[in-house]
C-alpha cells in the first residue's frame, strides 16, 4: 500500500535527485526519516510497482534514432504480429490501442538509415504497412506530473 | 556524449542502484571514479541530455487506468505555440508535434492525458479542446487496452 512517505518520494522527487554521495541520506534529512527508511520505500514502490525506477530521463533521440511506427493490423492475425514486433529488440514500447491503428510502437536504431530499414524489415516480415510518426518538435515543459494520491 | 557518457545512461536505464551510495556502486561497475560518475551526470543534465533524475512512476499502478492519447488536427503556422499550452496542463505528461499522414493520418499534435475515471479523462479532452479553440479541425482519442512491451531506454 501506498504510505505518506511513498507519496513524498513520488512527487516531491521526479526531478532534483540530489547528485551526493549520498543521495538517499539527504532525501532522508530533508523528509525527516532515516535513510534506511527511504531506501525500503523506495525498494517497496519499484516492487509495487508505484514507479518503474528512479534515475535519469534522458531527452529523446540523444542514444540513437527513433520513431513512433503504428500498424493497421486485423483483429484475428493482431496478436501473432504483436508477438512479432515485441519479439524485436529494437523495439522498446509496444501498446495495442482502440482504433483501426491498434498496434503502435517505438522503434529505435543507432542512425536513421537503420531505423528505416528496420521499418522496412517489419513490413516485409509481418506483411503489413507501416506508419512511422518520427517526432518534430517535442514540447517538454519540466513541472513533473503532480499524481493525485489520495485515493490510489 | 561520449562512450563513457553512454555507458553510464545505459547503466541507470533500469534506475540507479537502491545502496547508500548509489554513485560509488555505479561508479565500481564502470570502473570509474564516483567522481567522474557524479561530474558527468551533473554535465549531462546543464547541457540537456539528461532531463531529470527521479522517481518515474508508473501511472497505471497509482490508479491512472485511463490514459488516453489524444490525437490533433491544428495548423502547422499555430502548433508550436498551442502545443507549449497544452504541454503546460498538469495533466498532460508528453505533448508532441508528429507528422500527419494523409489520408489515412490528419493528426499532428499528441498529447498524453492521464486520469482515473472515464469522466476525469472526458473533462481533460474537453479543456484541450478549449485551449485549441477554433485551431482544432479534428481530433480522435486511442485508448491503450494492452501494454505489450516496455522496456529498454525511455526517454520523456
Amino acid at each position: 500500500m501506498l504510505t505518506d512517505l511513498h507519496k513524498q518520494l513520488l512527487n516531491d522527487f521526479q526531478r532534483d535527485f540530489p547528485l551526493s554521495a549520498r543521495p538517499y541520506q539527504d532525501i532522508a534529512d530533508r523528509l525527516g526519516v532515516t535513510e534506511n527508511e527511504v531506501l525500503t520505500a523506495l525498494k517497496d514502490s519499484t516492487i509495487q510497482p508505484f514507479i518503474s525506477r528512479i534515475g535519469p530521463v534522458i531527452r529523446p533521440n540523444q542514444i540513437g534514432v527513433s520513431s513512433l511506427v503504428a500498424m493497421a493490423i486485423p483483429e484475428i492475425h493482431l496478436q501473432s504480429v504483436a508477438d512479432k514486433i515485441s519479439a524485436y529488440s529494437e523495439v522498446n514500447h509496444n501498446y495495442e490501442r482502440e482504433h483501426r491503428f491498434n498496434l503502435w510502437f517505438v522503434a529505435m536504431a543507432a542512425d536513421a538509415e537503420h531505423l528505416s530499414l528496420f521499418i522496412e524489415k517489419v513490413e516485409r516480415e509481418t506483411g503489413y504497412k507501416t506508419m512511422p510518426l518520427p517526432l518534430v518538435n517535442d514540447f517538454f515543459i519540466d513541472l513533473g506530473f503532480k499524481l493525485e494520491l489520495n485515493h490510489a | 556524449m561520449d562512450e563513457i557518457d553512454r555507458q553510464i545512461m545505459h547503466a541507470t536505464q533500469a534506475g540507479l542502484p537502491l545502496t547508500s551510495e548509489p554513485y560509488q556502486t555505479l561508479a565500481e561497475q564502470l570502473n570509474l571514479s564516483t567522481d567522474e560518475v557524479m561530474r558527468r551526470l551533473s554535465a549531462m543534465q546543464d547541457n540537456g541530455i539528461i532531463r531529470r533524475i527521479g522517481a518515474v512512476p508508473n501511472h497505471y499502478r497509482l490508479g491512472y487506468l485511463f490514459n488516453g492519447m489524444t490525437v490533433w488536427n491544428v495548423p502547422d503556422e499555430q502548433i508550436d505555440e498551442l502545443g507549449l499550452k497544452m504541454g503546460q496542463l498538469v495533466f498532460v505528461s508528453h505533448c508532441y508535434h508528429r507528422p500527419r499522414h494523409l489520408p489515412d493520418w490528419p493528426y499532428n499534435l499528441f498529447a498524453m492525458v492521464h486520469g482515473k475515471t472515464q469522466a476525469e479523462v472526458d473533462a481533460q479532452i474537453r479543456i484541450c479542446a478549449e485551449i485549441l479553440g477554433s485551431a482544432n479541425q479534428g481530433y480522435d482519442v486511442l485508448y491503450s487496452t494492452r501494454i505489450l512491451k516496455k522496456t529498454g531506454f525511455r526517454s520523456r
